[in-house]
């Protein structure tokens, strides 16, 4: 409990430093009342939100899911239409856009779920570019095609319209602390246990009584609900959805800000994000060199730190005593073993 | 039929390249059982130097005897980046999980996709036009031009030779105990090493080649065109069975003709969808493919 208490005090100590921004930045001084730096913020927050979603999938799971783009750009556009073409106040279609993200993922799991990973794995990016083409193609005359949909109304809440950046910022970083507190839950709960058990041995797992089968799908659509709703904080943000934002290779980059990050760990993912989204920004004037070093930095990661950056740490649980050690030594840090869990050095 | 004849060489045409790059991703999968994903960038490495030479020895007019030159000097250049693609990005991982190898193959195709830009710009290049003959032959109506079937054939020259060095030859036959069985294969006295290198020689050299060919036959190429041809030659690697070696070709040049003739009576926009469709039906209904045989590893 004393660990639970520590990450607590960590998680609010950060969400707090990050809320002290957008105030703070003009009293420092930075050019333009660090409008830039706090949309930055507002991009890795959406990043943030998607890739704690996928680490639901990937991560605890250890389905390798590579789609992910696939369920934010649903979301995204399912808030534009409605907003767009039923008047529908942007913020309200939020569940809206989530179930329908987690119906195309539903339809999609229930059929390849069980597929080997490496097969699913090509199912998902298939999944993502035939949504593109989808979206570029103007599906039912309802997507705009290539030049995507524009005109989305501000977002308000309590009578209060975001305009700027800075209430757009706490806007998606409230959800994100939101979805840091809901996933904390999912982790150690049964279901989120029964997941990290799959991934480790899904043959073990199903010889205890684990739906597998279920599971994975339950994972797989709740992480799609997930992004969704991340879609429509995007359609918030941009006021513009095209298909251009839903490309594979933003897939790609989620997958890895995952896998580098540091698969299952809500930490990893935190620092994951900031660092490949944060410095793919900051080394904008490298544009194009920034991708050829991070292309080269997967493959070292992969080589020299499979496990991500911050790798999940074992799970440990208060005994209580029964199993002989005294009630104050559960809370002592123990030298942990291999690190029974990570997805990234899992089969 | 006029119509029907037409888009049926188009997509042959087109086939023999996806059944060129199919071949590396079902080679490597055969051998390391691992989706080679930066094989579609050293296909688009293979256009940009056979483009380059092409330029710079001068030979834009020197007709297929040059093509063949430039086809080659290609083929050889890719083989070596395959090789120390394999040496650098995979070998290390070598035993390590599947999950693994697969990032570490994402980010060697980001870097190559990167370098490549980086290299030789990110606008389209354009390849220059007529270094074939730009002869048009007129059978039962149906305009074809003899580039088309001058590339078909080198395609399907390249795939007979392959399949002859893997079924004919004593190399040939250790490349396949590898793909059967790396252990055994090594209790044979097989240096698998060896093998793999091997397959990472051939699989790029003929990725190359479909390269050239693919500037040859459309005229432009861009340095990520690897993405979109490396998933549909993947798709035809496994709608053939993946691992398997005629399999990748038939499986290429059935996924071309069903594109063109998608392309030509249904509708252009979606011709791209059609692959992916296609991909995600077989993987539900025959994940073995067409010709893969039934195996003990579960898909």
């Amino acid at each position: 409990m004393i660990a639970a208490r520590r990450s607590l005090l960590s998680w609010s100590a950060f969400f707090a430093s990050l809320a002290a921004l957008p105030p703070l930045l003009p009293l420092l001084g930075v050019d333009g009342g660090g409008a830039v730096q706090i949309g930055v913020l507002n991009d890795i927050g959406i990043y943030l939100i998607l890739a704690l979603s996928l680490n639901i999938i990937l991560g605890h799971a250890g389905i390798f899911h590579m789609g992910h783009t696939a369920f934010f750009a649903v979301g995204a556009y399912a808030a534009a239409i409605l907003n767009t073409s039923c008047g529908w106040p942007i913020l309200s279609a939020l569940p809206v856009a989530g179930l329908l993200a987690a119906l195309l993922a539903f339809l999609v799991a229930v059929p390849v779920i069980r597929l080997r990973g490496d097969y699913l794995l090509v199912v998902t990016i298939g999944v993502v570019e035939i949504v593109r083409i989808c979206l570029v193609n103007n599906i039912f005359g309802l997507t705009g095609g290539a030049n995507g949909i524009a005109g989305i109304g501000r977002a308000v809440i309590l009578g209060r319209r975001l305009t700027t950046p800075a209430d757009i910022f706490y806007l998606i970083w409230s959800f994100a602390a939101l979805s840091v507190l809901l996933f904390s839950l999912l982790e150690n709960s049964r279901f989120g246990r029964a997941l990290n058990y799959i991934r480790e041995d899904e043959v073990a797992a199903a010889g205890c009584g684990i739906n597998t089968g279920r599971h994975k799908i339950q994972a797989f659509v709740l992480g799609a609900f997930w992004a969704g709703m991340a879609g429509t904080l995007f359609a918030v943000k941009t006021r513009l959805v095209d298909p251009e934002s839903f490309t594979f290779s933003e897939s790609v980059m989620l997958f890895a800000i995952v896998i580098l990050g540091g698969a299952g760990s809500m930490a990893g993912i935190v620092l994951g994000t900031f660092l490949l989204i944060g410095l793919q920004e900051i080394f904008r004037d490298f544009l194009e060199a920034r991708m050829l070093v991070f292309g080269a930095a997967m493959v070292a990661m992969m080589i020299f730190r499979p496990q991500g950056l911050l790798p999940a740490r074992a799970r440990r649980y208060d005994t209580g005593g029964r199993t002989g050690a005294s009630p104050g030594a559960a809370g002592r840090e123990k030298k942990p073993g291999p690190p029974a869990g990570n997805g990234a050095a899992g089969t | 039929m006029q119509e029907f004849l037409q888009q049926l060489i188009n997509g042959l045409a087109v086939g023999g390249l996806y059944a060129l790059i199919a071949l590396g991703y079902t080679m490597v999968y055969g051998v390391l059982k691992l989706i080679n994903f930066a094989h579609g960038e050293l296909f688009a490495l293979g256009a940009y130097l056979g483009l380059t030479l092409l330029t710079a020895l001068g030979l834009a007019g020197g007709g297929p005897a040059a093509v063949a030159l430039i086809l080659l000097f290609a083929m050889g250049l890719v083989a070596l980046a395959g090789y120390l693609l394999e040496r650098v990005a995979y070998r290390p991982l070598r035993g390590s999980g599947r999950l693994t190898a697969v990032v570490s193959a994402l980010g060697a195709s980001i870097f190559f996709q990167n370098a490549m830009m980086l290299v030789f710009g990110a606008k389209a290049r354009v390849y220059p036009g007529g270094i074939l003959s730009g002869e048009v032959f007129t059978l039962l109506g149906a305009q074809i031009p003899a580039t088309r079937i001058l590339l078909l054939a080198s395609s399907l020259l390249l795939m007979l030779l392959l399949y002859w060095f893997i079924h004919h030859t004593r190399t040939g036959a250790a490349v396949r105990a590898v793909s059967l069985d790396q252990g055994a294969a090594r209790l044979m006295g097989i240096d698998v090493n060896r093998v793999i290198s091997l397959v990472f020689l051939i699989g790029p050299a003929l990725g190359a080649a479909a390269g050239v060919m693919a500037g040859l036959l459309y005229g432009q190429i861009k340095y990520d065109m690897g993405v979109l041809y490396g998933l549909k030659a993947f798709t035809a690697a496994i709608l053939g069975g993946i691992g398997n070696i005629p399999g990748a070709m038939a499986g290429g040049i059935l996924l071309g003709v069903i594109e063109a003739l998608g392309a030509a009576y249904i509708s252009i926009a979606w011709k791209d969808a059609i692959a992916f469709c296609l991909l995600i039906l077989i993987l539900i209904f025959r994940p073995t493919g067409l010709l893969g045989e039934r195996t003990a590893d579960k898909v």
